[in-house]
């Protein structure tokens, strides 16, 4: 089982948080320093998992940004890098060439496709198609809720207030 | 006017596909983006939380603004501040109708709430209500949140309409109610019991993407009860058989490989049902080797799955021609550059290794290079593997650098692990008494305070009762060898830890004892002395209480002595009267004097003293009582470690304490009785190792099985070690183009099982093939090493990247843009920004070592995949081209819109503007 996702920068900044075990909000900064602390400093040759705390964390670089995943012992640590990578494509294929700034901008977003893929720490879909398909869907019924927003009207409405 | 002015900003960003969100948000995500400091961010961080505290007071705000808020709350609490007071208005999202704000809503309340937070309650309506709903994406939602936010209590309130869900007409309606059924089994299994057969159904769901969701559930279920799931067993390897014969649609598979992910779920749970079951596993033969033959072993998702078949292939009733093929992918792994690999390698070599122990000895000289290597991860996955492999030939080197990298590392928890492993095995395997006493001293020494104190208990006993000799001349000398270590540690500046000082004061007690209960002279060492008037005034109760009890005991007589430490008693339970009765009648005047009777402690305050089971218990009936909170979820584990300091002061344990208070003097054996019968089992099996000297190390080697007795073997003894030797320097004539240092330590460390000794020395028909397979690996093993010794030029070995990285910040990450516009123009420029830019693609072809730093930048990602570097050649030339082409032109026009918005990475960051796929 995943316990947790992070998304840190390069600069140790955090991108994203994902916890799928309970961890109350001091034990969370403290895991983020711990593991930015331990990750950021790993050199680029050596392998891409770190055993923490009896559980394995498994990261990887992306240009400036890195993906960690926590999961279980006795978890495939190349499954969950490919987790990793297929979370990725979603997003590079969702955003189309995704870049760092996508995700600082549209950190929900990314939270959206996140709960696609993975769900209460277990992968759920494991189909990109059919993953973009129903967050497409969603954004179908977004899109037509913002022209509403837009219309005429009610910019009329919010000046004259 | 100029509300209506932004208002039209906003708008036109919202038309132009921008990130929709509002200029103030923007500028506080920029703002942060480039905070030079953690002191900067938290400034900018807590006047957001003034702002919006603010804003969200007012009122009639328009829902679009809100969910904005709900966003820039979800940005706050993301940076690890508190966005609790904003939590009321995430819940109240939830109840709104139009989609996109529910949704917004659930993601916000599933990040800022756990499941037994206050607010839930007001929640759990709204989601009975949207499981209901029409629209399935409604429903969706609603089901992402009941697998974060339900907890067992709330599990009733929603479980009918979840079960329900599971026949929904959506697959992913389907899929999502069945995750949400396995959470709830998680994390209640009584309350869904009944509905396990819900999980099996699902499992012939004709929507991959359902059927692969079933299969968390039922991994659970197997890993508890193997049994009643191996009716299954038909079912799981035909699905495995049509994922692997590609029958599932196109777009499940990964990196050309058919529904990776299901079949790494399928083959956990095969491993499982076929593990001590002969039939079972033999139907998975054929598709297991199938498998192994059909997968890319190029790609990540390629060695997962056949990792998974290693292990798979091991848990199973084991079958040769698997094992060998097994065999074969790990030594693909051990030889593979990629340290994931190695990693990886290592891992399924000590799953093998029970099954066929030959297989280390092939791969000896590549699990030394893991054990050196400077990756900590891999160094500890290699101690892993030692761990598994150590038998009484091997443990000295083994435990000696675990030692030795035990005493290198400051993290506590890693340290309280391995220092454990080195106890277990020294326990286990320790050739000689002495040996184990100095080991165990060196644990202490550098870890004694994450040693568990039973480990204490069990040496302190030990020394106390003899190694089970006959022969008390030998036993007294390692006593006083014993004596001798602690006073060294004694003559130490200053005694790490408490715990160390009460088991030397202890030892000194005992060994005193007896030797006044012997009718000896006793000439305390100065040391001794100084010592224990050091402790006279320590702070420890217990300890200064020891010490105390240690004046008292060698100021008295033999005979006294001997009636307070009874010298072959230590085996004898010792009686201790927890009521006191004996002081009833005491107790009894006292009250008819007027004195107050006793309540209990418990009774006291109502709540007991957690440090004690009883009381424990009587905790737990009260609370059953009236329990008004939900149940406290299972702490992670870095809360449930224990702190240093306490564990040093549970070192009396509770009932000795007791104990001594009635019979002040004859204490002095307490703690280790009191331990011992917890311990009872245990301490057997050590004494069992302890029968006998056996520094008849190579015997085992003979069977190759570790717990081998010495009883059989001596006559094998002589002729053992000398083949051993023998084969020793036949294997330096063999391999003297390796380091000798590291050739001697895989001979101290695999030596004792090598098949050729076995052959030379007993002469008995040693397989012919295992051992030619042997030899035939040695002679590989060199000739690879040879080759290993000048690396190829790799292309993608960016082994000097950090270094250049510093140098980076000076790049204008604009000015590259505008260089990817000209290159992508007239590709003549040589800007040097813009060839930067472009060039993975080149770089990739032409393997310039030279390259700049950008081109690093973004060939690292694909480096870390774990392909040779031909078959990485081709991925990263390929995939690259392939799309670059019209992201050039999306990153630009993203860039552009940025810059309007006025973002501009500083230096900071330049790459925030580069694709992270590269």
């Amino acid at each position: 089982m995943i316990h947790f996702v992070l998304l840190i920068s390069r600069q140790g900044k955090v991108r994203l948080t994902k916890w799928y075990s309970p961890y109350s909000q001091k034990e969370r900064s403290k895991v983020i320093r711990e593991l930015s602390s331990e990750i950021l400093s790993r050199g680029p040759k050596l392998c891409n998992f770190v055993e923490w705390r009896g559980f394995k964390v498994v990261y990887k670089r992306y240009a400036s940004l890195y993906f960690c995943i926590c999961s279980d012992q006795d978890d495939n640590e190349l499954e969950t890098l490919s987790i990793i990578h297929h979370y990725v494509e979603t997003l590079d294929r969702y955003f189309g060439s995704v870049c760092e700034l996508d995700l600082i901008f549209n950190f929900h977003k990314a939270y959206f496709i996140l709960d696609e893929i993975l769900l209460a720490g277990e992968m759920q879909e494991t189909s990109k198609r059919t993953t973009l398909r129903l967050i497409a869907a969603q954004e179908e019924l977004l899109e037509a809720a913002k022209e509403e927003a837009s219309s005429l009207s009610s910019i009329i409405a919010q000046a004259t207030k | 006017m100029e509300q209506l002015k932004t208002i039209g900003r906003e708008l036109a960003m919202g038309s132009q596909g921008g990130f929709g969100q509002s200029k103030e948000f923007l500028d506080l995500v920029k703002s942060i983006g480039e905070a030079r400091s953690k002191a900067e961010e938290d400034r900018i961080v807590l006047r957001e939380i003034e702002t919006l505290k603010r804003r969200l007071l007012e009122p009639d705000i328009p829902k679009r603004k809100m969910k904005e808020y709900i966003i820039r709350l979800l940005y706050v609490e993301m940076l690890g501040h508190d966005a609790s007071f904003g939590y009321i208005h995430a819940v109240k999202m939830t109840h709104d109708d139009a989609l996109p704000l529910k949704r917004t809503g659930y993601l916000a309340v599933t990040l800022f709430l756990s499941d037994d937070h206050d607010l839930i309650i007001l929640i759990v309506n709204t989601i009975q209500k949207d499981l209901r709903s029409d629209n399935y994406l409604v429903v969706c939602a609603a089901l992402n949140a009941v697998c974060k936010l339900i907890n067992d209590e709330t599990i009733p309130a929603v479980l009918p309409q979840v079960v329900e869900l599971l026949g929904h007409s959506k697959e992913a309606v389907r899929k999502k109610a069945v995750m949400a059924l396995h959470r709830f089994y998680q994390k209640s299994p009584g309350a869904v019991s009944h509905l396990v057969s819900n999980f099996r159904k699902r499992l012939c769901d004709n929507d991959p993407g359902v059927m692969g969701a079933s299969l968390c559930p039922l991994f659970d279920l197997v890993t508890i009860d193997a049994k009643s799931y191996k009716d299954l067993v038909s079912s799981f390897v035909s699905i495995l058989k049509q994922v692997a014969e590609r029958r599932l649609p196109k777009s499940y598979d990964y990196h050309q490989m058919p529904a990776p992910f299901i079949q790494v779920k399928l083959l956990k749970i095969l491993a499982l049902l076929g593990s001590g079951d002969k039939q079972a596993s033999e139907s998975m033969y054929t598709v297991l080797g199938d498998i192994i033959r059909k997968s890319d072993s190029s790609t990540n998702i390629g060695n997962a799955v056949l990792y998974e078949c290693i292990c798979c292939v091991a848990s199973i009733h084991p079958n040769p021609k698997l094992l060998e093929s097994a065999a074969d992918v790990i030594a693909k792994f051990l030889k593979s550059d990629s340290h994931n690999l190695k990693y990886m390698g290592i891992d399924a070599l000590g799953r093998l290794i029970k099954l066929s122990p030959q297989i280390a000895e092939q791969h000896q000289l590549a699990v030394i290079d893991c054990l050196e290597d400077p990756d900590d991860t891999l160094k500890r996955k290699t101690f892993e593997l030692l761990y598994k492999m150590t038998k009484s030939s091997n443990v000295e080197v083994i435990v000696d650098r675990m030692v030795d990298y035990m005493i290198s590392i400051s993290d506590d928890h890693y340290k309280t692990y391995i220092a454990s492993r080195c106890v277990e095995l020294a326990e286990q395997f320790a050739p000689s008494n002495h040996w184990f006493i100095q080991t165990m001293n060196k644990v202490f020494e550098h870890a004694g305070d994450l040693v568990n104190i039973k480990v204490a208990h069990n040496l302190m006993r030990l020394i106390a009762e003899g190694f089970g000799e006959d022969d008390d001349a030998t036993d007294s000398q390692l006593r006083s060898s014993a004596v001798e270590s602690y006073l060294r540690i004694i003559g130490e500046p200053k005694l790490p830890s408490m715990f160390l000082q009460a088991y030397a004061i202890s030892a000194l007690m005992k060994i005193y004892a007896f030797e006044v209960a012997a009718g000896r002279k006793v000439d305390m060492l100065p040391e001794c002395q100084s010592f224990i008037e050091e402790l006279l005034a320590s702070h420890s109760t217990d300890l200064q209480q020891r010490a105390y009890e240690l004046q008292a005991v060698v100021g008295l007589d033999a005979q006294a002595v001997q009636a307070i430490l009874p010298r072959d008693t230590r085996c004898e339970e010792i009686e201790v009267d927890k009521d006191l009765s004996f002081l009833n009648g005491y107790v009894d005047q006292a009250i008819e004097k007027g004195a107050q009777p006793y309540i209990a402690e418990d009774e006291r305050n109502g709540m007991g003293n957690v440090s004690n089971l009883r009381s424990q218990d009587q905790h737990e009936s009260i609370q059953h009582g009236l329990r008004f909170e939900a149940y406290e979820l299972p702490k992670p584990p870095m809360q449930s470690k224990v702190d240093p300091v306490s564990s040093t002061d549970v070192v009396p344990v509770p009932e000795a304490l007791s104990y001594r208070e009635t019979h002040p003097i004859s204490s002095v054996g307490s703690t280790s009785e009191a331990g011992s019968s917890e311990l009872k089992l245990r301490l057997d099996g050590v004494q069992k190792k302890w029968g006998r000297p056996t520094y008849s190390t190579p015997t085992s080697s003979t069977t190759n099985s570790p717990s081998e007795k010495p009883a059989n073997g001596a006559s094998h003894v002589d002729s053992a070690t000398a083949s051993y030797s023998k084969s020793r320097d036949s294997q330096n004539t063999k391999k003297t183009e390796i380091d000798p240092e590291k050739q001697k330590l895989a001979a101290s460390l695999f030596g004792g099982s090598s098949q050729p000794e076995r052959r030379s020395s007993t002469g008995h028909k040693a397989s012919r093939s295992s051992g030619g397979a042997a030899d035939g690996s040695r002679g590989s093993k060199a000739v690879e090493k040879t080759i290993q010794q000048p690396p190829p030029p790799d292309l993608l070995d960016f082994s000097d990247e950090p270094t250049v990285t510093s140098a980076l910040p000076s790049v204008d990450p604009f000015k590259q843009l505008e260089g990817l516009l000209d290159s992508s123009m007239s590709s003549t420029t040589n800007h040097n920004a813009g060839t930067a830019t472009i060039a993975p693609d080149i770089m990739s072809l032409y393997g310039d070592s030279t390259a700049s730093q950008d081109s690093l930048d973004i060939f690292h990602g694909l480096s870390t995949e774990p392909t040779g570097a031909t078959s990485g050649e081709t991925t990263v030339t390929t995939l690259p081209q392939s799309v670059k082409g019209p992201n050039a032109k999306d990153a630009l026009e993203k860039d552009a819109l940025v810059r309007q918005m006025g973002v501009n990475p500083t230096s900071q960051n330049p790459n925030l503007f580069r694709d992270l796929l590269g």
